[in-house]
């Protein structure tokens, strides 16, 4: 994954609340490789009627080239399906501004390098104002913790270790192998004082 | 002198093995369960070139996919390719497979209770955002992505920030025909579906200490519900008794040094949490949701809310989910005519929630069709011993195999569209049963009311005069 700081984009608005990851996206589509790509599937059943023609009206299917969603409070909660986010990224989405994320959703967001910045509910109503029936270009800047549309620039919350993982695009699996030592030795020091931890039988590999 | 702890702070101390300058945490993983779904994970592993750290410890469970019916030959091509992809990667790392056949398959989070995988004082993984339910033994279990996924596959540890402590207690006796599923939605309803955001929920009380395992499994079960990514209970004898002799949990002298240990698993008295909430037993009725969020919940007696009423910000979610479900703001819920009926999920398919919907319906006739999907192999060869599926049949309701079945419809169970469906389930979310179902979450003695009457049903004048 490859980092970023800055990123400049059109801002779009979907003013609903609790858009969990059922709907990002339905299960029925889980089965697909990744290779496939995802977009397609970002939110396919409230773009579409039940024939699959899609809504005119519907904000991303109106502004398709959008690449910064505002959204209501409790964005991504549910099931922990990181094809979530595949389908935001692969449909070009590189940062979600919401009230509140699902606790899963925001880590898988910031694991696929795709921004969960946290407003306020006053600064989302804003935006929802001024994005109402169109999309503004914006910029946003992730060193200074900021969202920048014409004139007006709202600041967002993130938790420093994720916008230094964001900004670097870390793969966490090569950081936690530089405490190897540490790990081994945390797992003698259970195998000799906790025996009852490890499992009663072992499997015998097939 | 040792500042007052919480059993989460124990937890966390015992399982972390260094903290960054950042606050993040990396915690070893005792046991991680895998499902078809994770088939995301195993790829990055492959892609890596990287094996399974620790075979003995990851386990792995074919059931959001199961077919509950006529396993022997799975006839959609989607669903086999991914039942076989779990199998070759299951034997490629030599994992303890749960398969089809095997007599202890299972709903994941049903299944690693039953097998003893799960134990107090354990941090459990697993990629599914129910993995909170395991909490209930006083472990630290916590659903993850495909990255963390495949990030415990590879090192058998986790980064992860500590999360702010809630209790959530509830006091007093509950009513009869009132469970676990009714404190749930209850709580939820008050706080909102993300009301425990960034927290993890020790639930306490004595109505907590009152529950079976399985209405406290069930009760953290639906933690994530109300946005909390953890629930625990501190163990104790009830805990200890349904751990006994399981297959995969400590025995003889080892059995006796996890009991001295679990007994220190316990939040002090004078501990203090981020968010303390007191609930009282006696005032939760059976509870439903009229919405398509499980915040969305009302007692049975009561009238679906007019969205003008409720707060700035919520209004215009409740008209959509009223929209979506065909319901009139102001009707009472009661009523309410349903198309057909489902029982189970990791929620609610244990024995007891079998029993509890048998109970209601010994003797009667299901005005509806229902599908009845045990938890587990084992609750339905237990179910089938004490002669409840008897009690489905006789009643007109199918009577199927184990697996996540319509709480999902990834195995093709699925409610149709425009359909409304009296669910034990956990999620009431748009179009989770099926593209255009109307879900209404409710515990498995109101969804057998239910099937009875063919409407949303309050269940306690059923119960009368039966024991239950
Ligand atoms: S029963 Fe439903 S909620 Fe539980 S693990 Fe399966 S799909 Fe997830």
């Amino acid at each position: 994954m490859s980092g970023w700081s800055q990123h400049q984009g059109h801002a779009v608005a979907l003013p609903i609340h609790n858009v969990d990851t059922d709907q990002l996206i339905p299960s029925r589509f889980m089965s697909t490789p990744r290779s496939e790509g995802y977009g397609r599937f970002l939110l396919h059943d409230l773009r579409r009627d039940a024939h699959g023609e899609t809504h005119s009206d519907f904000p991303l299917n109106r502004h398709d080239h959008a690449s910064i969603l505002v959204a209501g409070r409790n964005f991504g909660g549910g099931s922990s399906r990181e094809a979530a986010v595949y389908a935001l990224v692969d449909a070009g989405i590189r940062a979600v501004f919401a009230p509140g994320f699902g606790d899963i959703f925001a880590g898988n967001a910031i694991n696929n390098g795709l921004l969960p910045a946290r407003i306020s509910e006053e600064e989302m109503n804003l935006l929802f104002q001024g994005l109402a029936d169109t999309a503004l270009a914006a910029e946003v800047c992730l060193e200074k913790r900021h969202l920048q549309i014409g004139d007006q620039r709202i600041g967002f919350d993130l938790d420093p270790g994720w916008r230094t993982k964001l900004i670097n695009g870390w793969d966490d699996i090569d950081l936690t192998l530089t405490y190897r030592t540490e790990i081994d030795r945390h797992s003698q020091v259970l195998k000799q004082r906790a025996p009852w931890i490890r499992p009663a039988q072992i499997t015998k590999n097939s | 002198m040792t500042a007052p702890c919480t059993l989460l702070d124990r937890l966390w101390t015992a399982h972390e093995i260094v903290r960054r300058e950042d606050g993040a945490s990396l915690l070893w993983v005792d046991r991680h369960l895998v499902h078809e779904g994770s088939h995301h994970a195993f790829g990055k592993l492959a892609s890596r070139g990287a094996r399974v750290a620790e075979p003995d410890l990851t386990f792995a469970v074919v059931d959001h996919y199961a077919p509950t019916r006529g396993r022997d030959r799975i006839a959609d091509p989607q669903i086999k390719y991914m039942v076989e992809t779990l199998r070759k990667n299951a034997h490629r790392h030599g994992l303890r497979l749960f398969d089809l056949k095997d007599p202890g398959q299972g709903i994941v989070h049903v299944v690693g209770p039953e097998q003893g995988l799960t134990l107090p004082g354990l941090l459990i993984n697993c990629g599914d955002s129910h993995t909170s339910t395991h909490g209930a033994f006083g472990a630290l279990a916590f659903g993850i992505g495909a990255t963390e996924v495949a990030h415990v596959l590879a090192t058998q540890t986790i980064w992860q920030k500590k999360p702010a402590a809630m209790r959530i207690r509830i006091e007093g006796r509950l009513g009869p025909g009132v469970s676990a599923k009714d404190i749930a939605l209850n709580w939820i309803a008050r706080l909102g579906a993300d009301g425990a955001q960034g927290h993890a929920i020790e639930y306490a009380g004595s109505a907590v200490r009152d529950l079976s395992m399985e209405g406290r499994m069930t009760l953290c079960n639906l933690s994530i519900e109300g946005g909390g990514r953890f629930g625990l209970i501190a163990p104790d004898e009830t805990t200890y008794a349904y751990l006994r002799g399981r297959p995969y949990a400590p025995q003889g002298s080892v059995w006796e040094a996890a009991l001295a240990n679990w007994a220190k698993l316990i939040t002090d008295g004078t501990a203090t949490f981020d968010q303390d909430i007191h609930l009282n037993a006696r005032e939760i009725a059976p509870t439903v949701t009229w919405g398509t969020s499980p915040e969305q919940a009302i007692p049975v007696t009561a009238t679906i809310p007019d969205p003008n009423t409720l707060a700035n910000g919520k209004a215009q979610g409740a008209r959509d989910a009223l929209d979506y479900m065909r319901l009139a703001a102001g009707r009472p819920i009661e009523g309410t005519p349903v198309d057909q009926v489902f029982i189970g999920s990791c929620t609610n398919g244990r024995i007891e929630d079998l029993r509890h919907a048998a109970a209601v319906l010994a003797g009667r006739k299901a005005k509806v069709s229902g599908l009845v999907s045990p938890g587990s192999a084992l609750v339905k060869a237990q179910a089938e011993e004490e002669g409840l599926d008897r009690i489905f049949v006789d009643a007109g309701l199918d009577w199927a195999d184990a697996g996540c079945s319509m709480c999902v419809g990834m195995n093709g169970d699925l409610v149709p569209p425009g359909k409304r469906c009296a669910s034990s389930t956990n999620r009431n979310f748009r179009g989770r049963q099926g593209p255009g179902a109307l879900t209404h979450l409710m515990s498995p003695a109101m969804v057998a009311a239910a099937a009875i009457t063919g409407t949303i049903t309050d269940v306690r004048p059923l119960l009368e005069g039966r024991a239950t």
